[in-house]
């Protein structure tokens, strides 16, 4: 093996295949500089450009709403921050019941089926005005009223439905052969559930999950419709106060800016969990 | 009075929806007995495997399971599974989970063996069976034989008083299906009660104590390997026996 060299004909085919591959790289690059170029030629010459650029892409005003935005941001963060651990537990909870065949859930189950149903159905942002201003003129003694903690609560209602789908799903997927040779070896529904099916889901609806979560800190935007000063609250204050629509696009680019290394871990993750199920578990 | 059977079956039915599986299927597992069941795909040797340790429920018939009538629908059915060991087909270990956990699940969680003792028990079953090295190793690093082998040991963990083995060689390289047998054969020789379904009808002529040949759902004939093989009285068995030799 030590003195292996390649044979004259495969050093003739390395140089063909090296040329070949310059050849394809050269002309990906040319392509997108070409596509990119025509397109922002075609928005710069549009009759309406100065009009925008002066309205959306104006840097003074970028400069001048960045602090408010961005401590608008961290209302966001924290928002979402707070809310994925409990959206896992309820979606993981609701799932649970769910699948449970335990006759003393019976009542658990209903509400659990009545909770996905309405919540799924339901639009976000009417689930954050109903508990944002709803929950409030219950005048209900020692709960909050702080739209931070109820804007909590609605996206947690909201997304917790959608999580508990993915998990149930996730359970479901779970092939019926391990459930045999866990009911075999004597473990409980509640053990094998447990001990075996939902370590197993997890593993499979965590892209899935990822992605939900992507989009949750996207509509953490939703709690300004409520007056909360969030991102998108301060940008619309500063936008509306100035006239100039720049504001937003800084909201958006810290918007984007925290999707985007998410989203490629949902990636990674989801490449990861495929090869492994190629890598031939039975 | 002599202790009664591990197993005792009488005129078990089993349907699914209107096509029978079962009809009227007798059978008696002494204990140490290594009873093979052979038979055609599809004559029932799996769902009654299944039916034995109450996976699956049946609409005739009584199972007796160490003198007591599992069929009453009071009877605890985990109790039973408890005493019962069943080795899969396609093998089923968890793949989340080492294969020292796979073993130690059962233990700690159904039988409440401390951590310890379990830890103890399995890796000395593992170390029993050429497994030792694979203790921390996840199932799919296993070759089939292998994991095979870890589910054997996963079964045999609690000490069950029957083991049930549905085709345990079927999904296997044939390279590695005599290393499978050899296990089975060493625990034959140690006394461990066995219901096998197998298609591995040399294994089943050296190590049975008694062979059942399974005809659309009933026990067409049985008797002891040599005088099945050398003998049978039935022409479908002949015939079978014709065809898979």
């Amino acid at each position: 093996m030590a003195d292996w060299r390649p044979s004259e004909a495969q050093q003739q085919r390395l140089v063909v295949a090296r040329r070949m591959h310059r050849r394809s790289s050269l002309l990906a690059s040319a392509s997108a500089v070409v596509f990119f170029a025509v397109v922002a030629l075609a928005l710069v010459s549009s009759p309406g450009w100065p009009t925008v650029r002066a309205t959306f892409f104006d840097w003074s005003q970028a400069v001048e709403a960045w602090p408010d935005v961005v401590e608008g941001f961290w209302v966001n963060v924290r928002l979402f921050l707070l809310a994925e651990p409990l959206i896992l537990l309820l979606g993981l909870a609701v799932a649970a019941v769910r699948v449970s065949r335990s006759p003393v859930l019976v009542p658990l189950r209903m509400i659990a089926i009545g909770y996905t149903d309405l919540f799924r159905g339901l639009p976000t942002i009417l689930v954050v005005f109903l508990v944002c201003f709803g929950v409030p003129a219950l005048q209900l003694q020692g709960v909050t009223t702080s739209l931070f903690w109820l804007a909590l609560v609605a996206l947690v209602l909201s997304y917790g439905a959608y999580v508990a789908e993915v998990f149930r799903a996730g359970i479901e997927s779970v092939h019926p052969s391990q459930v045999a040779s866990a009911t075999a070896l004597g473990l409980s529904n509640a053990q094998t559930l447990r001990h075996v099916v939902v370590p197993q889901a997890v593993r499979r609806v965590l892209p899935p999950l990822l992605n939900d979560f992507i989009s949750l800190q996207k509509d953490t935007a939703l709690v300004a419709t409520v007056g909360l000063l969030d991102a998108l609250g301060t940008a619309s204050d500063a936008a509306n106060y100035s006239f100039n629509f720049t504001p937003y696009l800084v909201a958006a680019a810290l918007f984007v800016a925290l999707t985007v290394p998410l989203a490629r871990l949902t990636d990674w993750l989801g490449r990861r969990a495929m090869q492994r199920e190629r890598a031939g578990v039975p | 009075m002599s202790s009664p059977p591990v197993l005792r079956i009488e005129r078990l039915r089993k349907t699914y929806g209107d096509r029978t599986v079962l009809r009227d299927l007798d059978l008696t597992v002494e204990a140490h007995d290594v009873v093979c069941l052979i038979g055609a795909s599809g004559s029932g040797k799996s769902t009654l495997l299944r039916c034995i340790d109450l996976l699956e429920p049946t609409q005739d018939g009584t199972i007796w399971f160490e003198g007591q009538d599992v069929s009453d629908p009071r009877v605890d059915a985990r109790a039973v599974r408890k005493r019962i060991g069943v080795v899969f087909q396609a093998y089923n270990l968890f793949p989340h989970l080492t294969v020292l956990d796979n073993v130690m699940l059962a233990p700690r969680k159904v039988h409440g063996l401390s951590a310890d003792q379990a830890r103890a028990r399995a890796t000395e079953l593992l170390e029993q069976f050429g497994l030792a090295d694979k203790a921390d190793a996840h199932p799919d690093r296993l070759s089939g034989g292998q994991q095979q082998r870890a589910a054997v040991v996963r079964a045999l963990a609690t000490s069950p008083s029957l083991l049930l083995l549905d085709e345990v060689t079927a999904a296997l390289d044939p390279l590695l299906v005599g290393e499978v047998l050899e296990i089975l054969r060493r625990l034959a020789e140690q006394g461990t009660t066995m219901v096998l379904a197998t298609h591995e009808m040399g294994f089943a002529r050296d190590v049975a104590t008694k062979v059942c040949f399974l005809d659309d759902g009933c026990v067409l004939e049985e008797g002891s390997p040599a005088a099945m093989f050398s003998a049978p009285r039935e022409q479908r068995t002949r015939q079978f026996l014709r065809r898979i030799l």
